[in-house]
């Protein structure tokens, strides 16, 4: 969707805000909504479909809250959309037990998964990728309603492909109930002068990485 | 305000996104939010409070830009590891123990005389956490994210880095699953730095490519 999160290109918020000595969590609260986020998202959903929720935050909101309020959203809203819990029992912090509880991951077993992590490459399909290191390429112009990794300021913009990552789960399906429709994955070099016009540097780029399907040979 | 580099930041309106400047009703009302959530999750057994503390402790004291940090002083002295780090990074940086969750598929990409690399997440915050811990705030702002594909000269102004012409400026705008660190140049003068002397220089900012790194240089 053409969301509020897709900020790339734009000039309008100021400079850049810096903490010094900035701790990991300013909160009690952040720290909760951190862990709480991660854990729960095994049992609630994927990540692309995450991601998602927080797009689909109220723009004034997302402009006006803090990341860890972004997760907060989010994490409320699929366990709301999943059925996991009602609006009732997120404003009252009571749950009515209808369903069999689950049992909570060990804390000894915490290490080992932060350690794992959870890969987003698969096995490379049948024949090799469409595009190889050098190939001209323009991102598609495409405008989706759903979730999508490709950012407004790359459509229809011409670069050349630099890198093939390998194979990766697609997030336009895989945040839906798409599925997860493993693809290619590029390092896609765009020069600043294709994206931003004659005054941006003649020797500077932007490098995005993007899903086989986003792409056309130019 | 002291600040690394002896570089004074710009400070702003006050803004909303920094969560300094949460009102104290504001805060009380999301501290009732996270609690019911919390209380919600335990009660379905999806989470407990004992496996939330352990999770949180490891980003507080065990991961950070000191894993990063350790990988590219490892990189500065020994040119075989440097050369594994940038064809296979994922694989590098496992050689030092580090890897996991937001770091799967890593990318490390290196900074010279000519080519100075900056790494973002416009679409989110995505940022590599073995390596690097949890982003900082900045990061994640809207001022960061926006900006510093269209004006990264600009961005890095700001952070006291003035570039030359002749020095070709990358972004790199982490869209998919690949996390980005950048490999800054090994600063003159330090030949006879151990490997974890070396490693005590080098900051989180430059392994986000906004900084360089400097014989005398706090830690951020």
């Amino acid at each position: 969707m053409n969301g509020i999160h897709d900020l790339g290109g734009m000039t309008c918020f100021g400079p850049i805000v810096r903490e010094e000595n900035e701790p990991v969590f300013h909160a009690p609260w952040e720290r909760r909504v951190f862990a709480m986020t991660i854990l729960a998202m095994g049992a609630v959903d994927t990540l692309d479909a995450f991601r998602h929720a927080i797009e689909r935050m109220d723009p004034l909101q997302y402009l006006t809250s803090t990341y860890y309020e972004h997760w907060l959203a989010a994490l409320e809203t699929l366990l709301v959309e999943r059925g996991l819990a009602t609006p009732e029992e997120l404003a009252t912090g009571s749950a009515r037990l209808t369903e069999g509880t689950r049992t909570p991951i060990s804390p000894d077993a915490i290490a080992e998964i932060v350690r794992r992590g959870v890969p987003a490459d698969r096995p490379a399909a049948q024949g090799v990728p469409r595009f190889r290191p050098g190939d001209q390429v323009m991102a598609r112009n495409l405008h989706p309603l759903g979730h999508t990794r490709l950012p407004r300021y790359v459509r229809g913009k011409r670069g050349m492909i630099v890198r093939v990552h390998g194979t990766f789960v697609y997030p336009d399906t895989n945040a839906h109930e798409g599925g997860e429709r493993p693809q290619p994955v590029y390092s896609v070099r765009f020069s600043a002068r294709e994206l931003w016009g004659p005054t941006a540097a003649e020797r500077d780029s932007v490098y995005l990485d993007l899903w086989e399907e986003y792409l056309d040979q130019a | 305000m002291s600040s690394e580099h002896g570089h004074v930041p710009h400070r702003g309106r006050p803004d909303p996104r920094t969560e300094q400047h949460l009102t104290p009703e504001q805060i009380q009302a999301l501290e009732a939010r996270v609690k019911a959530l919390e209380a919600v999750l335990v009660a379905k057994g999806i989470v407990s409070p004992a496996t939330l503390d352990e999770l949180a402790s490891i980003y507080e004291h065990d991961i950070g830009p000191m894993n990063g940090a350790k990988v590219v002083a490892r990189a500065w002295v020994d040119p075989a590891y440097k050369q594994r780090l940038l064809t296979n990074a994922t694989a590098a940086i496992a050689e030092l123990g580090f890897g996991g969750l937001q770091g799967e598929h890593m990318v490390v990409v290196e900074n010279t005389p000519t080519v100075h690399n900056v790494v973002v997440c416009t679409l989110c915050s995505c940022y590599p956490w073995p390596v690097l811990g949890l982003p900082p705030t900045w990061y994640k702002s809207a001022p960061y994210r926006s900006r510093v594909v269209i004006d990264p000269r600009g961005v890095l102004r700001e952070f006291g880095l003035e570039l030359p012409e002749s020095v070709e400026v990358r972004v790199w705008d982490s869209s998919a699953e690949l996390r980005y660190m950048v490999l800054p140049e090994r600063p003159a003068g330090t030949e006879q730095l151990s490997e974890a002397e070396l490693a005590a220089l080098v900051t989180r900012d430059a392994l986000i490519g906004v900084a360089k790194v400097n014989v005398k240089s706090d830690r951020a």
